[in-house]
């Protein structure tokens, strides 16, 4: 353990304080068309500054710092602290640019992750279809050589933001013939490619939230050759580097998030009383802060073992899972203590927080699904982290 | 800039780990439940040659003057051996008390807890919690009243005594008016007595020592809680084991999806578990103004996660593990007698909210 904050550290601080004193984030950092140049603006700025894409070498238009723990630690409690997102979590970021970094080619990168980074181009992840969830390898889009080109033709569903992203990464079954894992390939996608509709899905979330949920029909969809990742036929492999980095970037800022649910417990009242009064909900609290305390420092030893290439096994298997479900219960303690009026919505009146913890609730369920559902992610802790044994097959009839 | 055991802290755990699965295993821990107690002093004399005694011990003292997440590293093994041994009491909980407190007498005892020949319980229950109308008082330079669940009291030389959260006494354990008598727990791996007081002349007693006594409890909780994620250790290790070589409907039973995902359960609870305890344990020594927050919170949330752990585990095993033959009840009632032994989780918690101005301060 060395955690020692030294005056370097302090400096640090101090800097990231008065950048945030500074400087004030657009109204809402989202994907849409409206939020662009907002969200380019912020997040140039963050880059400029090294909060965001810290890490990422200068070639590829990221800051291009060592990595550092104690920095990180900073950044996020500074942010934190204002309630500032320190960057922007969408599937571009968090999922692709790890992956170029990883697989991609120099071209690759030096085309892509930049934009991407500064929320220029918006990315979606094409990869559940209607017959292919949990049992992603089984996908059937197709994949079929022409010329330079692959000719795409297939459904994507569930596909998170596809109505307002410009690039999609997508699983395409390229190699027919092969075993069920060896035939994938990992393609970007420009989606204004002809031949591509895409159809929009109501959520649960409704009208607050990301909630842009869509199916993709792919007809004839022309792609070059060389817009494929890694080598033809390696996608799965891949693609499993993008949901690991999905799931370990799924570390909901717990912390932030028991901040928030504690200020809401002093402020709500019920009969007069502060709802922290209450030894019930006081309780519950501190049960909560306990579980958001450990995946702060599990997260630190993440990063740790991220930072030095050592793999963290079992330990690292099990992110997902918790992180989803804290979130979810965090917003349930929430919407407790609102009581009666914790069900409000869509802006009414005596409404919360603009109905943030029903928004949260909702949104951190959608999450215990998405990305691997928490059964897969018990089957993936088991067999991979324990070594327990795999299903047998059924046999055939 | 580091979150991790040290090179050092690896080697560490895994010379005691090897120590203790040579020297106690199992067989030899039901061995010692039909001792009077548990604490076997060749056990502990053994563990002392290793140093283990003295890890807290500072080295002026001819301790090893370590850190406490070595300490814990210590617990920790020996929750997983499920050793009995007065380390609770003697390694962790005294000798912070001593240390912090100092003076020429505390450094004397520190000597020789250090080097395994003085064994000091502690008995501090009413610090958190009174029943049975308990509670040492000191009238005339004489201690009077009834301690309950002293740890470690029992086989040891001295015991340190709360009297307030200021005070604390040390006597001996054949002091005249003084009577231990050992408490039966459903854990055989833990000395936990009762200490009646009538009149009884202390060697030593600590005035002004609110900040001692707050650090050895501080302490003597990370420690317990390492000692509990230790047994969850063991309990889950044994579970994966048995789910891989136990086969029904003509199949290992941890291929059943009910069996992977109880055990997947279970060491998601239990890794997120381990990295607050470096944390809280390495706060001690590097950020003690985040140690009580966090002393009380690791403390209560191992409590609650290993009593479901201990419950899993067992069903994993099905009926076998419901067989004192199993063995494994040993870790289940250890971690049973663990939960309340420093505070249970509930006043742990609010505990909790005081320090952070959620609760009212009483
Ligand atoms: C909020 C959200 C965002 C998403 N965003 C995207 C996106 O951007 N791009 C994309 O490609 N996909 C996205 N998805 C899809 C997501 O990855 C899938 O929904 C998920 O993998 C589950 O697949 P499924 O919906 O087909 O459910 P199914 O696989 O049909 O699962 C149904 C139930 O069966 C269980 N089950 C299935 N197989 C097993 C098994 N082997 N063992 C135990 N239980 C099993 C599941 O756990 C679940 O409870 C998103 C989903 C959500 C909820």
């Amino acid at each position: 353990m060395d955690l020692e904050f030294d005056a370097r550290y302090d400096d640090f601080r101090s800097e990231v304080r008065e950048f945030l004193s500074k400087h004030k984030p657009p109204k809402s950092l989202g994907v849409a068309e409206e939020e662009a140049s907002g969200r380019i603006t912020w997040l140039s700025l963050l880059i400029e500054h090294g909060y965001w894409a810290r890490t990422i070498p200068e070639a590829y238009g990221g800051y291009g710092a060592p990595p550092d723990l104690l920095e990180t630690v900073i950044m996020d409690e500074e942010f934190n602290r204002v309630g500032v997102a320190r960057g922007f979590n969408a599937q571009g970021p968090s999922m692709l640019v790890p992956t170029l970094l990883t697989h991609g080619s120099e071209e690759q990168r030096k085309r892509w992750i930049s934009p991407t980074m500064r929320g220029e181009i918006i990315w979606c992840q094409g990869y559940s279809e209607p017959g292919s969830g949990s049992d992603l390898a089984s996908l059937q889009t197709s994949g079929t050589e022409d010329g330079d080109d692959f000719l795409l033709n297939g459904q994507k569903i569930w596909t998170s933001t596809a109505d307002k992203a410009q690039m999609c990464f997508i699983l395409v079954r390229t190699e027919p013939d092969a075993k069920k894992h060896e035939g994938i390939s990992y393609v970007l996608l420009p989606m204004d490619t002809p031949g591509i509709e895409v159809q929009r899905l109501e959520t649960m979330s409704g009208s607050i939230g990301e909630n842009s949920f869509n199916q993709v029909f792919l007809t004839d969809v022309r792609v070059p050759r060389a817009n494929v990742v890694g080598k033809r036929g390696e996608g799965w492999k891949i693609a499993n580097t993008t949901l690991k980095h999905e799931r370990s970037s799924l570390n909901a800022n717990a912390e932030g998030t028991l901040l928030r649910l504690a200020k809401l417990m002093q402020k709500e009242t019920i009969g007069g009383v502060p709802a922290m009064a209450s030894p019930m909900y006081r309780d519950r609290l501190m049960k909560l802060q306990a579980r958001a305390l450990t995946m702060k420092h599990h997260g630190m030893r993440m990063l740790t073992c991220n930072l030095k290439g050592e793999p963290a096994g079992v330990a690292g298997l099990i992110v997902k899972l918790q992180n989803c479900q804290l979130s979810f219960d965090m917003a349930a303690l929430a919407i407790d203590v609102m009581g009666e009026l914790g069900a409000l919505y869509d802006h009414t009146k005596y409404e919360r927080e603009r109905g943030y913890w029903q928004a949260l609730s909702m949104f951190s369920l959608g999450l215990i699904i998405g990305g691997g559902t928490a059964q897969i992610q018990k089957n993936i802790i088991a067999e991979h982290g324990l070594g327990l044994p795999r299903e047998p097959k059924p046999a055939k009839v | 800039m580091d979150f991790g055991l040290s090179e050092e802290q690896q080697l560490l755990e895994q010379t005691l780990r090897g120590f203790l699965a040579e020297h106690v295993p199992i067989e030899r821990v039901r061995e010692l439940r039909d001792a009077d107690c548990p604490n076997d002093r060749s056990i502990w004399s053994a563990l002392a040659e290793l140093g283990f005694a003295g890890v807290l011990v500072p080295e002026a003292q001819n301790g090893s003057g370590l850190t406490l997440l070595d300490a814990a590293l210590v617990a920790q093994a020996l929750g997983h051996s499920a050793t009995p041994s007065p380390f609770l009491a003697s390694g962790i909980m005294a000798p912070m008390a001593l240390a912090t407190a100092g003076g020429t007498a505390a450094d004397a005892w520190l000597e020789g807890i250090g080097s395994g020949d003085l064994v000091m319980g502690v008995a501090v229950t009413e610090l958190f919690s009174v029943r049975e109308g308990a509670g040492v008082q000191q009238r005339g330079g004489q201690l009077h009243g009834r301690a309950m669940m002293a740890v470690d009291a029992c086989n040891a030389n001295l015991l340190l005594v709360a009297i307030d959260s200021e005070t604390f006494a040390v006597v001996k354990t054949d002091a005249a008016g003084l009577e231990i008598t050992r408490l039966n727990t459903v854990d055989a791996t833990r000395c936990t007595s009762e200490a009646v007081f009538e009149g009884v002349r202390p060697e030593a007693v600590f005035d002004g020592a609110g900040d001692a006594i707050r650090r050895m409890l501080e302490a003597g909780r990370i420690a317990l809680a390492a000692d509990a994620l230790g047994a969850c250790e063991a309990m889950i290790e044994q579970s994966v084991a048995y789910a891989k070589e136990r086969k029904q409907f003509g199949r290992l039973i941890g291929s059943f999806q009910a069996v992977k995902h109880m055990c997947s359960e279970m060491i998601a609870e239990l890794e997120p578990a381990r990295s607050l305890l470096w944390y809280s344990a390495h706060s001690f020594d590097a950020m003690p103004e985040e140690t009580p927050l966090l002393a009380c919170h690791v403390l209560a949330h191992v409590s609650e996660i290993a009593r479901e752990i201990a419950s899993v585990s067992t069903q994993v095993h099905g009926g076998i593990g419901w067989t004192d033959e199993q063995n494994l009840h040993f870790w289940f009632k250890r971690i049973a007698n663990a939960r309340h032994l420093l505070g249970g989780p509930e006043h742990l918690r609010d505990q909790a909210a005081k320090l952070q101005g959620f609760a009212p301060a009483a």
